[in-house]
C-alpha cells in the first residue's frame, strides 16, 4: 500500500480511425499522492482530455497500467467500474452536466441513487452539500433557473456528495467568467485545503493552474512537465490555446 | 432503489407529457379494442350456447320422409310416416333418455277479450324432459291425459302474455277453435332459438288431443316429427344407428331401399354453429391483437428516439456511478409504466365501450376477467419485450461515447 490515490505508468492511448491508428498518448507516467493539487495543462489535441477520462474510468487505455486507489483499473468489468466512479471519484465537469429537469437536490442526490441510499437520507446529503457550496436555499430551484456560476457550484456539490478521494475537473472555469472563476477556484482550493481532498484539474488558463501546487504538462501526448506550479515561470504557465 | 428509479422514470416521461401521452395512445387502443372485441365475440359466443342449452341436450329429431307412391316422389314431410307407436317402440331402445313425438299445428286461441294465434304442438310429457323445458307455474299433463285425450294446454311465456296479462292462467280455461281447454301451466321462458324464433311463442297439448279433436288428419295417428334424447354425447352415433335400424324394420323398407324419414342430429349442427361463433371471437382478438403489437412497436419507436436524444444524460449518469443496469432499469421502467398506464386506460375505455355497445346496440357483450387479466399480461409484456432493446441500448454505451455525445 502507498499513500498514491493514482499511479500511472507507460499509458498509452490510441485512437483507430478510418485513415490508421492515431495515437494520442504516450508513455504517460503520472503519481497522484493523496491531498496533492494537480493542474494538467496542454495545447488542444495533446490528450489531456483523453488522459482525463482515462483517470475518471470513462475511457480505457491502450496499454499500460493505471492504479487508481491501488486498485487495478485495467482489471476491472464495467460495474465495478462505475462503482470506482460513484464512490472514489467526483467529477466536475466545464459544461457542468446537470439534469436539466430535476431540482437542484435532486441532481446533487442522483449519486446517492446508485448507491442504494434511500430518498429522505438522499436529500438530507444532497442539502448539506448544497449548503457547502453556499446554495442550501435553492435547493428547490432547476439548474436554468440560476448563473453558470451557481451552476458549477452545485456540479462540485455532486461530485461531493459521495465524499469522494478524488475530484477530478475537466476545464472546470471554461464557460465562466473570471470573477465567478475565482470564486470556483477559491472552492477547489478550500476542499483541498481544509478536506484534504485530492484535486486534478484540466485547464488551459495560467490564473487557474496557479491555484494548484503542482502541474504536469502534455504536448503531443507526452508529459513534458511535471512539478510545482512556482518554478513553471518559465514559459509553462502561457496561455496554451 | 426502485422506487427512486421509479420516480426518475416518472419525471422524464412528466417531461414529455405529450409523447408520452401519445405513446401510451397506441397502447390505450391496443388494449381497448382487444378487450371490447373479445367481449363481442364472446357475447355471441355465449348467445349461441344459451340457445343450445334451450334446445335441450344430445338431442335427434326424426322427421317423416320422402315416399315414393306409383313413381312419385314425395319431398320430406310431405306424408307424415311415423307413427306416436315408433315413438313408443323408440323409447325401448338402449342409451335413449326420452322420446317425443311432436305434432305441430296453428290455430287460434280465446281468452276472454283477448286472442292469440299460434303454434300449437300435440305431443307427450317427455317434451319437457327431451327439451329440457320447465314449468314456470301449474303440473304438466300426464300419460292419462294421453290415454284420454284431455282437453289440457301448456302455455309459452309469450301466449300466457298475450292472452291473460297479468292474470294467472292456471287452471283457467281457453277457447282454441272454439272447445275449452284448461290451461295446466306455464311454461318458463326459454328466449329465441338459433335461428331467431321466439320458442316462447307456442302451446302444448297432448298428442292425442292434437291429432284427434284439434286438427285431425287423414292418416290417424301419424305425427309430423319425433325427437329423441340419448343418455350422453358419446352414444350419440350408436343411437342414431339403432334409430334407423329399428324404424326401417317398422316400416318394412327393404334392403337398399331409401327411408321414408330421416334421422338429423340437432347437437352436432349446434355445436358447428358454437364452434363458428368460437373462431369468430377468436379471430376478433386476433385482429385486435395486432393493435396492440403496433401500439407496442409505437412504444419501442419513442424509446429510441428517447435513448438517443438522452444519450448525454446517460452519460452524465455513468460519470457519476450509474451502471449499466441502472440505466437498463430506468428506461424498461419508463417503457413498463407506458404499457402499464395505457393498459388501465385501455381496460377501463374497453369496458366502458364493450357496454355501450350492448346499450346502444343491444349485442350481447361479456366482459371476462379473464379476458382483462390476458389484455393486462399481453401489454406488460409487450412493453417489456419492446422496451427491452431500446433499454438495453442505452445500457451498453461506453460513457465516454455518450458523454461526448452532442
Amino acid at each position: 500500500m502507498s499513500d498514491s490515490v493514482i499511479r500511472i505508468e507507460r499509458l498509452y492511448k490510441e485512437y483507430v480511425t478510418d485513415a490508421g491508428t492515431v495515437p494520442v498518448l504516450r508513455d504517460v507516467a503520472v503519481t497522484v499522492l493523496s491531498g496533492e493539487f494537480v493542474a494538467i495543462m496542454g495545447p488542444s489535441g495533446s490528450g489531456k482530455s483523453t488522459f482525463m477520462n482515462i483517470l475518471g474510468c470513462l475511457d480505457v487505455a491502450t496499454s499500460g497500467d493505471y492504479f487508481l486507489n491501488d486498485r487495478d483499473v485495467n482489471r476491472l468489468n464495467r460495474d465495478e467500474l462505475a462503482l470506482l466512479r460513484n464512490q472514489v471519484i467526483g467529477f466536475v465537469f466545464q459544461g457542468f452536466n446537470l439534469l436539466p429537469r430535476a431540482n437542484l437536490e435532486d441532481n446533487v442526490a442522483l449519486p446517492l441513487i446508485y448507491r442504494g441510499i434511500g430518498r429522505a437520507e438522499r436529500l438530507a446529503h444532497a442539502n448539506e452539500m448544497l449548503e457547502k457550496v453556499g446554495l442550501g436555499k435553492y435547493s428547490r430551484s432547476r439548474p436554468n433557473q440560476i448563473s453558470g456560476g451557481q451552476q458549477q457550484r452545485v456540479a462540485i456539490a455532486r461530485a461531493l456528495v459521495n465524499q469522494p478521494k478524488l475530484l477530478l475537473a475537466d476545464e472546470p472555469t471554461g464557460n465562466l467568467d473570471t470573477h465567478t472563476s475565482k470564486e470556483i477556484m477559491a472552492l477547489f482550493t478550500e476542499l483541498n485545503q481544509r478536506d484534504g481532498i485530492t484535486i486534478v484539474l484540466i485547464t488551459h488558463e495560467p490564473d487557474i493552474a496557479a491555484y494548484a501546487k503542482r502541474l504536469v504538462r502534455l504536448a503531443d501526448g507526452r508529459v513534458i512537465y511535471d512539478g510545482p506550479v512556482e518554478h513553471a515561470a518559465d514559459g509553462h504557465l502561457e496561455p496554451t490555446s | 432503489m426502485i422506487l427512486a428509479m421509479l420516480s426518475e422514470a416518472w419525471m422524464a416521461m412528466w417531461a414529455n407529457r405529450l409523447r408520452t401521452i401519445l405513446t401510451m395512445l397506441g397502447m390505450v387502443i391496443g388494449v381497448g379494442a382487444v378487450i371490447l372485441m373479445l367481449a363481442v365475440g364472446q357475447g355471441a359466443q355465449q348467445q349461441v350456447q344459451a340457445s343450445i342449452a334451450s334446445m335441450g341436450s344430445n338431442l335427434f329429431i326424426i322427421l317423416s320422409g320422402s315416399t315414393t307412391s306409383g313413381g312419385v316422389r314425395m319431398g320430406g314431410g310431405a306424408t307424415p310416416t311415423l307413427t306416436v307407436a315408433d315413438a313408443q317402440a323408440l323409447e325401448e331402445l338402449s342409451s335413449v333418455v326420452a322420446v317425443a313425438p311432436s305434432s305441430p299445428g296453428t290455430a287460434q286461441l280465446v281468452y276472454g277479450p283477448n286472442n292469440w294465434s299460434t303454434q300449437i304442438v300435440g305431443t307427450t310429457p317427455s317434451f319437457l324432459q327431451v327439451r329440457d323445458w320447465r314449468l314456470a307455474a301449474g303440473t304438466p299433463f300426464t300419460d292419462s291425459d294421453i290415454r284420454s285425450a284431455t282437453r289440457v294446454a301448456l302455455l309459452g311465456q309469450t301466449v300466457a302474455q298475450n292472452l291473460f296479462g297479468d292474470e294467472d292462467p292456471v287452471e283457467k280455461t281457453i277457447r282454441i277453435k272454439n272447445s275449452p281447454y284448461v290451461v295446466l301451466g306455464v311454461l318458463a321462458a326459454k328466449g329465441q332459438s338459433l335461428d331467431g324464433r321466439d320458442q316462447d311463442d307456442t302451446v302444448l297439448v297432448p298428442v292425442t288431443t292434437a291429432q284427434r279433436k284439434l286438427f285431425g288428419t287423414q292418416f290417424a295417428g301419424t305425427v309430423r316429427f319425433i325427437m329423441a334424447q340419448a343418455e350422453s354425447a358419446e352414444a350419440m352415433p350408436r343411437v342414431e344407428k339403432s334409430i334407423n335400424e329399428l324404424l326401417r324394420q317398422r316400416h318394412r323398407i327393404r334392403e337398399g331401399a331409401d327411408s321414408d324419414f330421416g334421422v338429423r342430429n340437432l347437437t352436432a349442427m349446434a355445436n358447428t354453429a358454437a364452434e363458428t361463433a368460437q373462431v369468430m371471437s377468436l379471430m376478433l382478438g386476433a385482429i385486435a391483437s395486432i393493435s396492440l403489437l403496433v401500439g407496442g412497436i409505437g412504444i419501442m419507436n419513442i424509446m429510441l428516439v428517447s435513448v438517443t436524444e438522452r444519450t448525454r444524460e446517460i452519460g452524465i449518469r455513468m460519470a457519476i456511478g450509474a451502471r449499466g443496469r441502472d440505466i437498463l432499469l430506468q428506461f424498461l421502467l419508463e417503457a413498463i409504466i407506458i404499457s402499464v398506464i395505457g393498459c388501465l386506460i385501455g381496460v377501463l375505455l374497453g369496458v366502458g365501450g364493450a357496454l355501450a355497445v350492448s346499450k346502444l346496440s343491444g349485442m350481447a357483450v361479456v366482459v371476462t376477467v379473464s379476458s382483462i387479466i390476458m389484455a393486462f399480461a399481453v401489454a406488460a409484456a409487450v412493453g417489456i419485450f419492446f422496451g427491452w432493446y431500446p433499454a438495453r441500448k442505452a445500457s451498453l454505451l461506453r460513457p465516454i461515447d455518450a458523454l461526448r455525445f452532442q
